[in-house]
């Protein structure tokens, strides 16, 4: 049996327009033979959560250089969990101070990722958990 | 041909495209033949090819042969005279230093008060103004859209209030402030020039700079409201309105800072920047304005990246085009239209979250490119910067940075000390090409905003982004602290904002909005609307709005409703 092509949804929420990383992000993770739906700028925590109900993702990857971090990864985790996909793990990359790292994992943030991260890197990391996601559905 | 190809080989690998044919003189080949030979020979050079940070190819060795087509008086000339390749002031820094000009902005009104005042007593000699994302977007502190964001990475400014507590103490007639504001321009603006006015200061003498510049919102920053023709109408009011009522104020900062930061390459910067400027001044023209009049009120912005010498020949690139561009293309008669003036921020997207304290060689590298490149101004990045905003400590050395360039450095005692450098000037010719490239395949698409509706810029940067970050993670550009040279890296004091501020600015909102005038408010919103359907000049309805009390919220919302919103199609 073909193995199921990894399913990620890449997201800028709050109403910071630097899309750099979220592109270049984007595209290594097809490159490395994932679908990816990239959900633009200025999506609403709300946005991305039913997005990622409708879509079935296996990883959701957001993009946050603006400091709202404390504030939009608890709320989106908080709406997955009310669409009743808080099975899908959230990996957050951008500006973000080091100490504000165990709060953001605590509040259920699966992996954060600074500036200089490789994209090999997170590329690992995405398919890990995406593998993780499907043996788990595998057997219940 | 055959002897060329050789000689290029020799002196650098493959041919490098857009160059001009090289003629070495006979001890040049000599050398090669005699000295160089062997030793390649013996110990082969490190890399196969040697590029820029931006990809371009740069050769082993310049020589008479590679300026052996320039000519000296039409190409490079003398400072303060066109074509202006060696800086627009004849006596550049012997006569005065560049503005000092750090931008800054955080938390409340207050708290950026308080640190725009520091700055001005550590001999900061300008003010730049950062303000936060809900006031860039348009949206007022307590709007849905700004939980979160409410003083993160700029200051909060929801209404003229807020205007009058951040420059509280700040005399506006002595100092002269940049405004890094670009859909919301006008209405930031008008904020000003009202505590301007309530302060007693001249609006004849006052100056400053407003951002203004949508084109390079759409291109890269992406921090639109209104669709494209919408925004560009906006910007020329503001045109016109400061023609004629601020004389001294620079209506718009035409900004490559942003593009580059996106990922694009040096040229890109450069040829999407003045793109964008003739793109206003062909939309001004339109409208029936001079050039000569608000020509020299056009000011640019650009970055300065890690690769020295690439900068420095984009800064001399980018005031020869705009000289041609203004004299040949639109027949400008002022030399003040000629002459291109330009602010230069450090790389932010250079700086290391890693070894942050490495942030200050780079940024002093970067610093000196700006200043050996002839800027009018300088902001410095602090060394925290990617990781939150800086802290005190951090903004003092990075402005000390600059007072250490400009005093003890001795690169300010001559104009365009780099000027005849085989090298730059080559480069400068090499860069400046490859820009016009750029200029010409946006005319053939219709213009710059034809351009950004289908795409182009934003997909040229895309591009350039992505094959940068995997030349990083092959190592083929090696980056200190991050792909080779890795360590343990202490932590660093990083600038604290919490949400406290969000609650204080949403209380200083509901005060404002309890004892204005509501009835005078609806009638200049409703005065504002009606004249955006039409096609007068709107910075005078602004302005009366401000003064009410109005919200930048509420402004900008009465425009929305007319003008509607735009959403990219986005590209990756």
């Amino acid at each position: 049996m073909a193995e199921k092509k990894i399913r990620v949804l890449i997201a800028k929420p709050g109403l910071d327009g630097h899309d750099r990383g979220a592109k270049v992000i984007a595209r290594a993770l097809r490159d490395a033979g994932m679908e990816v739906i990239y959900t633009g700028l200025r999506q609403t925590p709300e946005m991305i959560a039913s997005a990622a109900a409708q879509e079935d993702v296996d990883v959701i990857g957001i993009s946050i250089l603006s400091g709202a971090h404390n504030v939009l990864c608890p709320e989106l985790v908080r709406l997955l969990k009310e669409k009743g996909v808080e099975d899908v793990p959230v990996v957050v990359g951008g500006i973000i101070p080091e100490g504000d790292i165990p709060g953001l994992k605590e509040a259920g943030i699966a992996g954060v990722f600074l500036p200089g991260t490789s994209t090999q890197e997170i590329v690992d990391f995405v398919r890990k958990l995406a593998q993780q996601r499907h043996s788990q559905s595998a057997n219940p | 041909m055959g002897d060329k190809n050789e000689l290029n080989r020799h002196a650098g690998g493959a041919a490098i495209e857009g160059e001009t044919p090289r003629s070495p003189s006979a001890s040049e080949r000599e050398w090669e033949a005699r000295v160089l030979q062997p030793t390649l020979e013996k110990s082969p050079e490190r890399q196969t090819e040697f590029t820029t940070v931006s990809g371009h190819p740069i050769r082993r060795l310049y020589t008479p042969a590679d300026v052996a087509d320039l000519d000296f008086e039409r190409e490079i000339g003398f400072p303060g005279q066109p074509p202006y390749a060696r800086g627009i002031h004849p006596t550049m820094y012997r006569g005065r230093l560049w503005t000092m000009r750090q931008f800054a902005g955080f938390g409340t009104p207050e708290d950026t008060n308080r640190r725009f005042r520091y700055l001005l007593e550590q001999g900061q000699t300008g003010l730049s103004v950062a303000f936060d994302l809900p006031t860039l977007m348009g949206y007022d502190s307590d709007h849905p859209l700004s939980e979160g964001e409410v003083g993160k990475c700029g200051v909060a400014i929801s209404s003229l209030a807020d205007m009058e507590t951040l420059f509280d103490r700040i005399p506006l007639g002595d100092v002269t402030t940049s405004m890094t504001i670009n859909s919301p321009a006008a209405v930031i603006w008008a904020m000003y020039l009202a505590v301007a006015e309530k302060q007693g200061a001249d609006w004849n003498k006052i100056s400053g700079t407003i951002q203004n510049d949508i084109l390079k919102e759409y291109i890269a920053q992406k921090e639109y409201i209104y669709p494209p023709a919408p925004s560009m109408r906006l910007v020329i009011d503001t045109f016109a309105f400061g023609v004629e009522r601020t004389p001294r104020f620079n209506v718009i900062s035409i900004s490559g800072y942003h593009i580059r930061e996106a990922g694009s390459t040096a040229i890109q910067e450069l040829a999407f920047t003045l793109r964008d400027g003739m793109e206003y001044v062909e939309w001004a023209l339109r409208r029936g304005m001079d050039i000569d009049e608000f020509g020299p009120r056009l000011s640019f912005f650009f970055n300065s990246h890690n690769d020295f010498f690439e900068e420095i020949a984009k800064f001399r690139a980018a005031r020869r085009i705009w000289q041609q561009a203004t004299r040949e293309r639109y027949g400008a008669k002022n030399p003040r239209t000629w002459a291109l003036r330009f602010h230069t921020q450090t790389a932010g997207c250079s700086l290391t979250a890693q070894q942050p304290y490495n942030n200050v060689v780079r940024t002093a590298i970067q610093a000196l490119a700006a200043v050996l490149g002839g800027t009018q101004s300088l902001h410095t990045n602090s060394l925290d910067e990617a990781w939150a905003l800086p802290t005190e400590f951090a903004a003092t050395l990075a402005l000390r940075t600059q007072q250490i360039i400009a005093h003890e450095s001795g690169v300010t005692n001559t104009a365009d000390p780099l000027g005849g450098s085989y090298f730059v000037e080559s480069l400068t010719g090499e860069v400046e090409r490859g820009a016009w490239e750029y200029i010409e395949k946006i005319d053939s698409l219709g213009g710059m905003v034809a351009a950004v509706e289908r795409g182009y810029p934003q997909r040229e940067i895309a591009e350039a982004s992505y094959r940068y970050q995997m030349a990083v993670d092959r190592k083929e550009k090696i980056i200190v602290g991050v792909n080779e040279y890795a360590g343990e890296d202490q932590p660093i004091e990083i600038l604290k904002i919490d949400e406290s501020v969000a609650r204080r600015q949403n209380e200083r909102l509901r005060q404002v909005r309890a004892e204005r005038s509501q009835e005078g408010v609806s009638r200049r919103l409703q005065a504002l609307r009606h004249a955006a359907e039409g096609d007068e000049n709107l910075m005078p309805h602004i302005y009366d709005a401000v003064k009410a009390y109005a919200t930048l919220g509420e402004i900008c919302d009465a425009m929305r409703e007319v003008f509607g919103t735009y959403e990219e199609v986005a590209i990756t």
